[in-house]
């Protein structure tokens, strides 16, 4: 049994948040939830420069062939970090999509960009309300061309291509790679809960855009879903786990009725439950992290699992550290509501908890079948 | 990452299983072996049968020192045997509290002769252990245990009453933790010993659990006289060594509990919701969803222990999140299913019952399972200080004589 990370990916992890607490602190992710940057452009630039970006694009496109548990390493350290950059949809949504359905040559054109940081790519697949569907996807491909909108699309504002999901002239679905400078594309950055992590609405009018290889069907939107969901799981329980150590701190150092606030049951008790969330999700987190770095058929299930335990373990850590905090937890002075409002974008990005739980279900209908 | 075994790790699980296979039959998931009532005479000769055989084949202990039988081997091959074991229907019950809890603190306090005479017929099933802690006044706070025992030249006197006991009426020997001076604060004024559960001035009254299983037992004490040689630990060291005993406990590999989540799964394809089956229903499916995450959140996380134990670290408190998922699951999942059941739900009979009232059982199982052993609460508490480091309850009883300690009307 070797169900754990390598004495190398823990020297990297070690080395990362190091790396982020000195150069993403909060006062950083306030930089961009107050309006300052859309995103921590000088924080992205030291990423690119260490080979973050392109820890799990192979060395012949230009990556540092990390491989995808060294991508799960820096998942989880930077939704420890709430980092204000667009690593998910660049590195793990942009990246894999052309990973899994792109041609070879749109492999070599495309990815060694992303992995240097020269160009930052995103995933257009919402159009409105509703979960990951076919039935959601209606923005048609007519002759090369798209036209319609996008929204939400995370980190929209900020990319300079994007992967759409879009029906081709056969009312397949399919991936398709657009430019998003083009003068055919307008794009409107959106108010959301979040305001730390850019989203914008994007008007396709006429644009030129290439089909990613010669894959079609929603089975390839699924697998990439599936795959970002197992890295979005590392985030999230990052992210939970800052929010265990910050309610710890505050539950040592608070002191009511003559004693640290710690010392009551009543927040004993919660944080112990905040924990057991938390130790669940990264298991299960775990696991997606090795059937993604074996490319195993259980992949599917695992990631679901993994998505449905650490978007449960983000959003109880997140709320409880606010109660723990008591009045000052919900002031704008103090960090916890970047993670509350953090907890809630990354269980929305691709698909919702109860998309997810059906999904699993739908997968374990599968599995009992064959 | 990779879930393989080493070289000597393979091997070992090699020679499990085929011990297995020659000497037990493949456990059925259709139809679980269900505990209840008390043990009969018949299930207690095959638990000492399959004992003695498993001893023999050195799998009984296989942590311990090869002179007491066992391999010496790391904690991994015990829960490698475990593993192999828990797909074999053999018989168990009997013999997890003896060779788990009360023969480890023996090697760790009793004297070399009193190892020569009690570990071998422990191991092999000839003679059953049982643990004497809990008191009506001493569960949760079990140093505010009240049975006294008092020295009488070379013997102590020992009156009062211990409760909770598991398997007494069928044990041959006990580990018992009692107050030998009152008059010091709780955790100063004990001391351990071992005895023979035949001595005369015991009595053994079963408990008749809300399950209708009779699993627990009433020990009454009443001048039973037991030599000072049976002393485990110095006079007033009786805190220390109960620690050595529970640390053992927290080892004990975690049983399965049904139904769990395939179960229900199970169950919901074959009942109808609006006409269609209940797994079609989008709040079924939730529920689902949510125990499966759970359940495998914590199979991933025993491998995680796994790999701990096989790089040679020892597991610490952090092991109590098994029992503290396990047994809320386990009263969470019998309840919905009842509900899934609708007004048929109450109903245990064998012939009409769904999946043979397994989940009517559990359902009246299931809130032992939330105290035995360490309550949810108790748990929450060793995770809050053990592992996050807040700080411990105060403690109003500390640095009292533990007789000027408040007690309630009970």
């Amino acid at each position: 049994m070797n169900f754990d990370f390598s004495d190398e990916l823990k020297q990297l992890r070690d080395q990362a948040r190091r790396y982020l607490v000195e150069q993403s602190p909060r006062a950083v992710v306030r930089q961009v939830l107050d309006g300052g940057e859309r995103y921590a452009t000088a924080l992205w630039r030291g990423m690119a420069e260490m080979g973050w970006l392109g820890a799990a694009i192979p060395e012949q496109y230009g990556g540092e062939g990390l491989g995808y548990e060294g991508l799960c390493v820096l998942a989880e350290e930077l939704g420890r970090a709430v980092a204000p950059v667009p690593f998910a949809s660049s590195a793990y949504l942009a990246t894999e999509a052309i990973l899994l359905a792109g041609s070879d040559a749109q492999k070599r054109r495309l990815l060694p960009n992303l992995a240097d940081g020269s160009a930052i790519g995103c995933f257009a697949l919402a159009e409105g309300s509703g979960n990951p569907d076919p039935a959601n996807v209606r923005l048609r491909v007519v002759g090369g061309r798209l036209s319609g909108s996008k929204w939400p699309v995370m980190d929209g504002g900020v990319a300079d291509f994007a992967i759409v999901a879009a029906r081709d002239e056969a009312s397949d679905v399919a991936l398709f790679v657009t430019d998003l400078t083009a003068g055919t594309v307008s794009r409107r950055n959106l108010t959301t809960i979040d305001p730390s992590r850019n989203h914008a609405r994007i008007e396709f009018t006429g644009t030129d855009v290439e089909k990613l290889g010669a894959t079609t069907g929603w089975p390839v939107v699924q697998r990439l879903l599936e795959r970002a969901a197992i890295l979005l799981a590392f985030e999230q329980v990052g992210g939970a786990d800052a929010c265990l150590e910050m309610a710890l701190g505050y539950a040592m150092e608070r002191y009511a009725f003559g004693r640290p606030i710690g010392s009551f049951q009543a927040i004993k008790h919660k944080l112990a439950d905040v924990y057991v969330a938390i130790e669940l999700a990264r298991s299960n987190a775990y696991y997606g992290a090795w059937a993604l770095s074996a490319d195993a058929a259980e992949l599917p299930l695992a990631a679901a699992t993994a998505r449905v335990s650490a978007t449960e373990a983000f959003h109880l850590a997140s709320k409880e550290n606010i109660q723990t905090h008591g009045g000052i937890g919900f002031t704008w002075d103090v960090d916890c509501h970047l993670y509350y409002r953090r907890s809630k974008q990354l269980a929305l990005a691709i698909g919702a908890a109860p998309y997810w739980k059906n999904r699993l279900v739908e997968l374990i209908e599968t599995r009992n079948a064959a | 990452m990779d879930f393989n075994d080493t070289p000597d790790e393979a091997a070992f699980r090699a020679e499990a299983r085929a011990f297995l296979v020659a000497n037990a039959a493949p456990k059925s998931r259709a139809r679980p072996v269900l505990r209840l009532g008390d043990m009969g005479a018949d299930a207690v000769q095959q638990c000492k049968a399959w004992q003695a055989k498993k001893a023999d084949a050195g799998f009984a202990a296989i942590t311990w020192p090869k002179q007491f039988g066992g391999r010496e081997a790391s904690p991994i091959l015990q829960v490698i045997y475990q593993q192999e074991e828990d797909n074999y229907a053999v018989p168990r019950g009997l013999f997890e509290i003896g060779i788990g809890m009360c023969i480890p603190t023996m090697m760790a306090y009793a004297r070399p002769e009193q190892l020569d005479r009690y570990v071998r017929p422990a191991l092999r099933g000839e003679e059953v252990w049982c643990q004497l802690f809990s008191e009506p006044a001493g569960g949760s706070d079990l140093a505010a245990l009240r049975t006294r025992a008092e020295r009488d030249g070379d013997d102590w006197v020992i009156n009062g009453q211990k409760i909770w006991t598991s398997g007494a009426h069928l044990s041959d020997l006990g580990i018992i933790v009692v107050r030998t001076d009152p008059n010091l604060p709780k955790h100063e004024g004990l001391t351990f010993f071992f005895l023979d559960m035949k001595s005369p001035g015991i009595e053994i009254r079963p408990i008749h659990q809300m399950s209708g299983s009779s699993h627990f037992n009433e020990v009454f004490f009443t001048d039973v006289r037991l030599p000072d040689a049976q002393r485990l630990g110095a006079v007033g060291q009786g805190w220390t060594v109960s620690l050595t005993t529970l640390m053992n406990e927290r080892l004990a590999v975690g049983e399965v509990h049904r139904p769990d989540v395939e179960d229900l799964v199970e169950l919901s394809r074959s009942l109808l919701v609006d006409g269609a089956p209940a797994i079609r229903n989008g709040a079924v499916r939730e529920r689902i969803a949510e125990w499966y995450a759970r359940t495998h959140g914590l199979k991933f996380t025993r491998f995680r222990t796994m790999t701990a134990l096989s790089r040679g670290q020892t597991p610490g408190p952090e092991n109590s999140i098994h029992k503290l998922v396990n047994a809320g699951k386990l009263q969470d999942i019998a309840s919905y299913g009842l509900d899934l059941m609708g007004m048929a739900g109450l109903v245990m009979d064998d012939d009409m019952a769904e999946a043979y009232a397994m989940f009517q059982q559990a359902l009246l199982s299931s809130p032992s399972a939330r105290i035995a052993g360490g309550s949810d609460e108790i748990l929450r508490n060793i995770i809050a200080e053990r592992v996050l480091g807040l700080p411990a309850d105060i403690r109003v009883d500390k640095n009292r004589p533990f007789n000027e300690v408040p007690t309630g009307a009970r």
